[in-house]
């Protein structure tokens, strides 16, 4: 027996696993691979900003944090790789954390705690570009030695089903938080602060434990992002592009849902693939592709994919009701 | 068991609630009635932890609770309903009202189950589905009740729950508020609906411009000379009683 909403979660990550039986292109895998880092680092969003409401413009901090956590302690301290990604989510979570204690209790919401947050992955992204620990400007490379002990895999299926297995526990957590007291919590503080205070809400502490949790699950992102490419910068880790990753997955697939990302990021990527296999030669054309589908999202189906799923369902259902 | 002692709530140089005092007996339905602008709800707000008393003190039970924040009053049992209500708009009646539940109930399917019985008790049970912003006004009411209740509180606030109701909608919650104090729940309530004060309190509160004026029954705060002219200005109890000496003097006076 399982719990509800579990089961959609379990038939998309099969579906995404089955597709090393049918499909042996390497580009299909890269493609995949930077699709699941994505939809992961867009869950830990979703969960702080779709589900908590608390939008965040920098959620490329906690991915920078893994990232850098992971690689310099791989680089200078020779930490296994796999300890070296305990430490990152830890490390995201912290950071989370203290963001969040810094923000929240301040009192800040909407707009002014986004931008609080791009003004902590902005500080982050100069300071990882001067400083020598984590190789300036010209970044950290992670030497190349693959085998299961240094979380390296020379076969792509086999690092996507390693992603994968991130993004399905990311589900699942997720999942398992809506289901829950602490997930009514957060969904009530997103809806109103005042009548959640008044119905005993702790609104400082459901919303610090979810930033940190969201943190946690961003950074791991940055620790596959790092142990695929064994390459990262200042200007990737901390980037303004996968804050607006993180935060457009969810908007498109469905803001607060536990798929939405996931889905988000297939179809923002899947299109943006497309048209650059039919217009390869213009510079950017994916980036037109994902403003026309964010456009097209806001105007008419503001609760993304999903929701406008939803409501065509619920909308079928009543008429076979009448 | 709920005590306020000598609240001050100072905004800059506005004065709204003045060296107020008050105290709800436990078991009982109180009323806080006065002009508009009184500073009524600013009392409510205080009482709940949603505004620090410039000066003051409250206490629940003997416990003093002045520097509480709300989500512990609510643990210790103060729920409040708001004036402009606050439902969680994008989520259904039943889900509104468990998150209510969920502070008694940690477990998921028992705080659903605490949510269904609430809904029974306020007359929601055949809108749980619905959404929260597709109620009607009254709805509205009966689902801020529903949702304080259902954190299972010893003391309930009702911030004029009964405005802008029709008089049938007023009639039928009523009974509800009845019941509720009758399994056990004190209640402290503002209200307009004298219809409502008349019927429902034993004790009532008077505040004016945020000073206590007066108290006691229903009737006989009504009948008392402070308070009519709180209501209609200064001078009218005396207008008044001359006017009704004059009729019942009849046409020989």
């Amino acid at each position: 027996m399982i719990g509800r909403g579990y089961l959609p979660i379990i038939l998309v990550t099969l579906l995404i696993a089955a597709t090393p039986l049918v499909i042996s292109s390497n580009s299909f895998f890269n493609f995949t691979v930077l699709v699941l880092i994505i939809a992961l680092a867009a869950q830990g969003w979703n969960l702080l900003g779709g589900i908590g409401g608390q939008t965040s413009f920098g959620h490329s901090m906690f991915f920078g944090i893994g990232a850098y956590t992971a690689s310099m302690l791989q680089t200078h301290l020779g930490v296994n790789a796999w300890l070296s990604l305990v430490a990152a989510i830890a490390a995201g979570a912290l950071a989370g954390l203290i963001v969040g204690f810094l923000s929240f209790r301040a009192g800040l919401r909407g707009s002014y705690f986004a931008l609080v947050t791009l003004a902590f992955a902005e500080l982050l992204r100069v300071l990882a570009n001067a400083s020598e620990l984590t190789g300036g400007a010209a970044g950290l490379l992670l030497k190349l030695d693959p085998g299961f002990a240094n979380m390296q895999f020379s076969s792509r299926p086999t690092f996507m089903l390693l992603a994968l297995a991130f993004v399905f526990a990311s589900l699942v957590i997720t999942q398992k938080i809506v289901n829950s007291r602490f997930g009514a919590h957060l969904v009530a503080v997103r809806e109103n602060e005042d009548a959640a205070k008044a119905l005993g809400v702790d609104v400082l502490t459901v919303k610090l434990k979810a930033i940190s949790l969201s943190g946690a699950m961003t950074a791991a992102a940055g620790v596959l992002y790092v142990q695929y490419f064994l390459y990262i910068d200042a200007g990737i880790a901390f980037g303004i592009w996968i804050s607006i990753e993180a935060l457009l997955a969810p908007m498109v697939g469905g803001r607060g849902m536990v798929l939405g990302p996931l889905i988000g990021a297939f179809t923002l990527h899947g299109l943006g693939e497309i048209t650059k296999s039919f217009a390869g030669r213009v510079p950017g054309i994916d980036l037109i592709v994902f403003a026309i589908v964010l456009i097209v999202v806001i105007a008419f189906a503001s609760s993304g994919i999903l929701g406008l799923l939803k409501k065509l369902a619920d909308r079928f259902s009543s008429k076979e009701g009448a | 068991m709920l005590k306020v002692e000598n609240a001050t709530m100072r905004f800059g140089g506005l004065i709204a609630v003045n060296n107020a005092s008050l105290d709800v007996r436990e078991g009982s339905i109180t009323g806080l009635i006065g002009p508009n602008g009184a500073g009524k709800t600013t009392l409510f707000a205080i009482i709940a932890g949603f505004l620090k008393p410039t000066e003051g003190a409250i206490s629940l039970y003997g416990k003093d609770i002045t520097t509480e924040q709300p989500h512990r009053r609510a643990i210790s049992g103060i729920a409040r309903t708001f004036q402009i209500v606050q439902p969680f708009a994008g989520l259904n009646v039943h889900e509104n009202i468990t998150v209510g539940a969920y502070l008694r109930h940690a477990k998921p399917s028992d705080a659903v189950e605490k949510a269904r019985e609430v809904a029974r008790q306020v007359g929601l049970e055949k809108d749980l589905e619905k959404s929260a912003a597709s109620l009607t006004v009254a709805g509205r009411k009966r689902l801020e009740l529903a949702r304080a209740l259902a954190t299972e509180p010893k003391i309930l606030l009702l911030d004029e729950v009964l405005a802008g109701l029709n008089p049938s909608e007023i009639r039928d919650i009523i009974p509800v508020i009845r019941t509720i104090r009758n399994s056990g729940v004190t209640i402290l309530m503002i209200e307009h609906v004298m219809q409502a004060v008349m019927n429902l309190c034993e004790h009532v509160y008077v505040l004016a411009q945020g000073k206590m004026i007066a108290e006691g029954t229903p009737t006989v705060v009504c009948n008392d000379q402070a308070v009519i002219e709180a209501y209609l200005g200064k001078g009218s109890a005396e207008r008044i009683a001359r006017q009704s000496a004059e009729n019942t003097g009849g046409p020989n006076a």
